[in-house]
Formats: C-alpha cells, sequence, structure tokens
C-alpha cells in the first residue's frame, strides 16, 4: 500500500489551454495498492484533470507525441519515462511543442 | 559525433528504435562535461547537463549565422515574433549575441514585429487586449525598437506588395568579408571621434512603436471583413494558407516601409520538417528550397531568414524552461478541432508519430531538404511570379503537367472579378488552394488590385503584341 504522494503538477507551451488555462496545479495523489508511476499519474490526470479533448493530451497510456516531460527538471526520458516513481513533493512538467495546441 | 542513424538514416542496421532508459531516480552524468547531473537529451541517447546544453545552443546560433554569411554588419534586421517557444528564443539568442564582448558580437541591428492574429483564431476582444498588453511588455523590455501590427492591417496594404522588389540575388553584392572589415573601420573610427558606447546605426535606441500602434485593437469593421475572408475558405487548410500568406505579405510591407532588408522567422528544424512534407502534399514541390531553406529571396530587396531551423523543437522547449524565456502562448487557428482537419494538422501528427519510436525521424526529413537548391528561375528577376506566394511561375509546358484540377469550370462572377480571370496568376499549389476560398469579391483588396492590374497590362501587351519588336525570339530553321 503506497501512501499519498503530493505534487506539483505543470502545463505549459500551450497544453495548458486543455486544462482551463490554468499552469500550475498541486495534487495529492490517493493512496494505492501498486505504488505511483508516471504511467498511472497519466491516468489520474486525464481523470480527474483534463477538462476536454482527451487525444489531445494523451495517445494510448502516454502523452501524445510532441508533449514534453520534465520530472523535477530533467527530461523524463532520463528518469525511465513511464515507469518513473513518484515520490513525495516532485514536479511533474508538460510542455506542448505542438502546433495545435 | 553524428549518431549512428547519422548519413543515411540507420543503414546497415535496422533503424535505430528509442530504447527505453532504465528507470532510475538519479540521472546520469552529462556526456559532455561528465560532471553535472544531465538534464535533457537531445539526439540520440546524448545526454546533457545544463551548462553544457546551454553552451551548445547559443554556438549553435551563432555558428548558423557565421556559416551562411548573409547577414552584414550593421544591417537592419526584423524579427518576426509570434509569442511562440521558438521566436522567444530566437530573440533570446539576438540578445544574447549582441552583448557579448566585441569580438564575438553580432553586428546587426535587430527590430522586432508581432502580428496579433487573435481575430482568426477566435480570442475574444478582452484575450486579445490581454495578449497585446503581455507582448508589448516583453517587447518594450528588450529595448529595441519594435512594431505591433495586427492581421487586419493586412487588408490595407498596397497591391505593390505583390511585386517583386528591385535588388536580389541577380545584381552583385559586396563580399561578406569586405563588408566585416569596412564595418569594423568604420567602428574605429567613430570611437576615436569620442561617441564610442553608442553603437552605430542607433542600436539600442528607442524607436518606439511605429505607426501610432499603442496597444490598440483594429476597428471592428476590419475584424468583420478578416472574418469573412476566412470564413469563406472551405477548408481549414486554405485557411492555414490564407493565414501564412497574409502574415508574410505583413511583414514584409513592415520590412519595406520601416527600411528593413531581412527579415527573421522562427520555424524550428521540426516545424521545417513539418513544413517540408505539407508543402510537398499541397503541391508546392517547385518550391520547397525557397519556402523552407535557410535563405528565402523570393521578395527580391527583402529577404527571408530562418535561423532557428537547425534546432529541434525539443531542443527549444528545454532551452527556454531551463533559461526562463518568456513566451506568450496563443491557440493557434485550429486549436482542439478534431486531429485530422488539415493537411497541416495531419502532417504534424504523422511525422511527430514516427518520431516516437524513430528519433531520426525529423533529422532525416530536415537533411533531406537540406539538399534542395533554389531553382535558377526563383532568383531571375524577370519572372512572371505567383500573385499569391510571389513564387516563380511552375506552370510552363501546360500540355505535360496536370494542371486540370486546377482550372475553374463554373464561372459566376463577372468580367475580371470572375475566378477564371485570378487563375493563370497563380501558381499550381496556389490554384488549388484558391478553388478553396471563397469568392473573389471576399479576397484582400490588395490582391484584387493587383490582380486587375496584371490582367489589364496582360491585355495591353495582347493589343500591341504584333507591333513589338521581339529580340530574343530567333526562330531557329525558319518558320
Amino acid at each position: 500500500m503506497a501512501a499519498p504522494v503530493s505534487l506539483q503538477v505543470e502545463f505549459g507551451g500551450g497544453a495548458e489551454l486543455l486544462f482551463d488555462g490554468v499552469k500550475k496545479h498541486q495534487v495529492t495523489l490517493p493512496s494505492q495498492p501498486e505504488p505511483w508511476d508516471i504511467r498511472n499519474l497519466l491516468k489520474w490526470i486525464k481523470q480527474n484533470l483534463l477538462k476536454e479533448r482527451p487525444e489531445l493530451f494523451m495517445q494510448g497510456e502516454s502523452v501524445r507525441p510532441g508533449i514534453l516531460v520534465l520530472i523535477n527538471d530533467a527530461d523524463w526520458e532520463l528518469m525511465g519515462e513511464l515507469d518513473y516513481k513518484l515520490q513525495d513533493q516532485d514536479n511533474v512538467l508538460f510542455i506542448s511543442t505542438l502546433h495545435g495546441g | 559525433m553524428c549518431e549512428a542513424s547519422g548519413r543515411c538514416g540507420g543503414c546497415g542496421e535496422a533503424p535505430v528504435r528509442r530504447r527505453a532508459a532504465p528507470a532510475c531516480s538519479r540521472p546520469r552524468p552529462c556526456v559532455k562535461c561528465g560532471d553535472g547531473p544531465a538534464a535533457v537529451v537531445i539526439r540520440i541517447g546524448d545526454a546533457f547537463c545544463r551548462a553544457c546544453f546551454r553552451e551548445y545552443f547559443v554556438h549553435k546560433f551563432r555558428a548558423m549565422l557565421g556559416k551562411n554569411r548573409v547577414i552584414f554588419p550593421g544591417e537592419k534586421v526584423l524579427l518576426a515574433l509570434s509569442g511562440g517557444m521558438a521566436s522567444s528564443a530566437m530573440l533570446r539568442q539576438v540578445q544574447e549575441g549582441l552583448s557579448r564582448e566585441t569580438a564575438k558580437r553580432l553586428r546587426f541591428v535587430p527590430g522586432l514585429i508581432y502580428i496579433d492574429e487573435g481575430a482568426v483564431c477566435g480570442q475574444s476582444l478582452v484575450q486579445r487586449e490581454q495578449t497585446l498588453t503581455r507582448m508589448e511588455a516583453l517587447l518594450q523590455e528588450t529595448g529595441f525598437p519594435y512594431y505591433l501590427a495586427s492581421l487586419e492591417q493586412a487588408l490595407e496594404l498596397p497591391g505593390s506588395i505583390l511585386r517583386r522588389g528591385p535588388g536580389g540575388d541577380s545584381e552583385p553584392s559586396p563580399s561578406y568579408k569586405a563588408a566585416v572589415e569596412g564595418f569594423i573601420q568604420q567602428q574605429r573610427q567613430e570611437e576615436a571621434n569620442g561617441d564610442g558606447g553608442t553603437s552605430p546605426a542607433g542600436l539600442g535606441t528607442q524607436d518606439g512603436p511605429a505607426g501610432g500602434s499603442h496597444a490598440h485593437l483594429p476597428a471592428a469593421a476590419r475584424t468583420e471583413e478578416l472574418l469573412r475572408l476566412f470564413d469563406a475558405a472551405e477548408t481549414l487548410t486554405a485557411k492555414e494558407e490564407l493565414l501564412q500568406m497574409l502574415r508574410s505579405h505583413l511583414l514584409l510591407h513592415t520590412a519595406r516601409t520601416q527600411g528593413y532588408t531581412k527579415v527573421m522567422t522562427g520555424e524550428s528544424c521540426t516545424r521545417v520538417a513539418i513544413k517540408l512534407l505539407t508543402n510537398l502534399a499541397l503541391g508546392r514541390g517547385a518550391f520547397l528550397a525557397v519556402d523552407t531553406g535557410f535563405v528565402d529571396s523570393r521578395h527580391g530587396d527583402v529577404t527571408v531568414v530562418r535561423p532557428m531551423r537547425d534546432y529541434m523543437a525539443k531542443e527549444i522547449a528545454f532551452y527556454n524552461h531551463f533559461f526562463g524565456v518568456p513566451t506568450v502562448i496563443t491557440p493557434p487557428l485550429h486549436a482542439k478541432r478534431r486531429e485530422k482537419t488539415s493537411i497541416h494538422r495531419l502532417m504534424e501528427n504523422f511525422l511527430l508519430g514516427l518520431q516516437v519510436d524513430f528519433p531520426s525521424t525529423i533529422s532525416t526529413v530536415y537533411r533531406t531538404g537540406e539538399k534542395l537548391s533554389v531553382a535558377p528561375a526563383e532568383s531571375n528577376g524577370e519572372l512572371q511570379r505567383c500573385l499569391l506566394c510571389l513564387c516563380a511561375l511552375d506552370i510552363a509546358g501546360e500540355e505535360e503537367l496536370a494542371l486540370e484540377p486546377t482550372l475553374v469550370k463554373e464561372d459566376t462572377g463577372n468580367g475580371a472579378e470572375s475566378r477564371a480571370a485570378f487563375i493563370p496568376l497563380l501558381c499550381y499549389s496556389c490554384r488549388l488552394t484558391f478553388k478553396e476560398m471563397g469568392p473573389p469579391a471576399t479576397l484582400p483588396p490588395y490582391v484584387r488590385t493587383e490582380a486587375q492590374h496584371r490582367n489589364c497590362r496582360a491585355l495591353m501587351k495582347q493589343q500591341i503584341q504584333e507591333f513589338l519588336l521581339e529580340d530574343d525570339e530567333e526562330e531557329p530553321g525558319g518558320s
């Protein structure tokens, strides 16, 4: 049983337009049987934060190509991408480089 | 130095698929200095720390300008800013370059322009006002002269904007080296005269916004006219092309009236790759080199330069984030629509989707595009040019080309304002786009004026044809 995790989730580069234009979200993930990783976080975001058109943010279980993910200010490719285990007080930032917002 | 798939897209072995990095909470060290913690992966598997990434990024900009040698010292250069990632990073690079010690300093004189496209991107007046205020604050802070324009102003352009200016490649330009030396000498002289400190040509002086454009919105009637023009376009692809056309004409006009000889735009490598494929699909294959190359000299007197085309969108986004480059993001034309709404959008999805699994996709497309060079015809000042995109007309040899789809069958207009009257003035691709645009009456006045002008000239030429002395038609082999 993983304890609840507190995170700062941020959106930029136009990705915030899908979240009512709000860039910074302070979120607390509830405790759940398996530990929280980015894969689960994305699912949670889709259900709880995303305001419209999930297909513009997600593709399959990952983010849409063209959306960059930074975990604690580092490229998620360095951190294990979807498998990164979230720690309390982590900062996850999504930046869209897409033209279509 | 270059990645495994460097030259030929991974010849020999299977294309490099992205391998999943091992899950770990502490990043590996930077591949360059081996010291700092890596923060960003550029290319395949090259992880850089912040400091090395910054150095790499800044160097790339200087290298791009240094290699191409098209911007002369003391030249006035207009930076086209959209508030987006790439153009904002470009502005920061210019600022960095100008603030360096003398030996390495960029020596051109920048001016900035922002075009407010809020009207066609579905923004409310309040939103547009806010964006404009934020953008103006950002431009003001740079201390460079700046211009605020709105897309509506494109409707007031003169017809002459569609004519090629004098100059361009045909006239011999002084050698770059001589120009640099002359500039340095002039600078020394000025320093000797005691007015050093200030750079020549009024760099850093506050010209203020020109044309009384102090962050105000255009008249409502103009906005309506603009919206009518866009609403009349049948497809999003046509709207997209229309937007690009109006934007580039407005940039050209500002550059001409304010005395700029170069315009810098911020297309990234990613954007260039997408544009390459999009334009191919749009039937603009003949103009790929002008549309996407580093130098675009179709206008003759004003040259468009694309200094950001070596940067991946990812590099730009990371740079902006790490080094606090401010951006003002506005929704684009087709925000929040279905995926397959325009060819532009479809191509973006296609390329970025491939890029996920094959990380050299975009650079391969980009490098393939690099090999294209401008057709010799393009630099000829005398050639007939497309009314809309100003490229040399590519419709010679009509018999061999599949021009049938470009011809207009039903004709509802009358005389010079009919659709059919426009067709001969357009290139292949613009013909297709034109067919998806509304009736000629909704077109911007400057396009209609220029079309009439050209048609009149053609008619007149036809009438006096038999009295003209043909000097270059020495028909070989008699009649």
